[in-house]
């Protein structure tokens, strides 16, 4: 599988992410900066943490104008897995791929430690080789990972099952404990939590290779099946 | 030349965490009387005079300066100034 992990002018976590699916998994992967780019060759589209822009005016809002995000709305539209982590989710709310917003952590401060999370949903695509219910750790770096939405939109989050992970001690204010969403047709999964950081037993916990291999081993399966 | 302030702030409704720190810290200065503060953003456009001009300043807080999910907003546009 031939992921792209987009780089925009003050991306920190692109090296994590590319590290996580190249080094760790094995896979095809490009660090793609945000200019002159062509996403049409890659089966996986990666959007990494940091502070995109400075987190001008809006974290993620500068960002979501560029023009690779109007060809990641496009790659969105036509069902390819597109992952944002941290400053990569709130760059998905930004462009309106995912429902709510990031808002100031609850206590103000910037937050860097590991949490722990419960997978909702294990039907997506980048959750199935989690148990249901499953407690993972992954770390979390942010001063802005909390998540709101309307009372409208939590219904409907709830009702289709895109609630895909929550906090189990909610550290940021987040409505419902929420830490990642995907959107409703299954392919773009937006949340704060790193788990490109979560590759290696030695640096902390791998429970977030199971989601890099859920998503590398649903594309085999759909492969096979379209080119067989 | 025509001079654009845009006022953005927070929906009714959507916890402020900052403007809450800015309310305790007056209190603890004193200013009991302070109930509620919301902190929001102002931002101030230099905009060539053209038509539409409103409608091209309330797209521009839609796609851009305010976030409708949580951020409500207003504007004004100042007279040109004729030399």
């Amino acid at each position: 599988m031939r992921f792209a992990v987009i780089v925009f002018p003050g991306s920190n976590c692109d090296r994590d992410m590319y590290h996580a699916v190249k080094d760790v998994l094995g896979e095809e992967a490009d660090l793609v900066w945000y200019q002159n780019s062509n996403l049409e060759n890659y089966d996986g589209i990666l959007l990494p943490g940091g502070f995109s822009y400075g987190d001008y005016l809006r974290t993620g809002a500068v960002a979501a104008t560029s023009d690779v995000m109007n060809q990641v709305k496009k790659h969105a539209r036509n069902g390819k897995p597109i992952l944002g982590v941290c400053n990569g989710f709130q760059i998905l709310t930004e462009a309106g791929l995912l429902p709510g917003a990031l808002m100031q952590n609850k206590k103000l401060s910037f937050m860097c430690h590991q949490e722990e999370l419960v997978v909702e949903n294990n039907e997506t695509i980048f959750t199935r080789g989690f148990e249901k219910g499953e407690v993972v750790r992954f770390p979390i770096a942010h001063g802005e990972g909390n998540y709101y939405c309307n009372s409208e939109t939590l219904s409907e989050l709830q009702t289709n099952d895109q609630i895909v992970f929550t906090y189990r001690n909610n550290p940021n204010g987040s409505v419902e404990n929420i830490a990642g969403i995907i959107n409703k047709h299954g392919n773009v999964l937006g949340m704060m939590p790193h788990p490109e950081r979560a590759v290696e037993a030695l640096l902390g916990s791998n429970d977030g290779l199971k989601l890099f291999q859920s998503l590398v081993k649903n594309w085999r399966e759909s492969y096979y099946v379209t080119n067989a | 030349m025509r001079k654009v302030t845009v006022f953005i702030t927070l929906k009714q409704g959507v916890l402020d965490p900052q403007g809450k720190q800015v309310q305790e810290s007056l209190n603890v200065l004193g200013y009991k009387e302070v109930q509620e503060a919301r902190v929001g953003k102002y931002v101030e456009l230099q905009v060539e005079d053209g038509p539409n001009i409103e409608a091209r300043v309330q797209e521009m807080c839609d796609k851009l300066l305010a976030n409708p999910v949580i951020e409500d907003y207003h504007f004004d546009v100042e007279e040109a100034v004729h030399s």
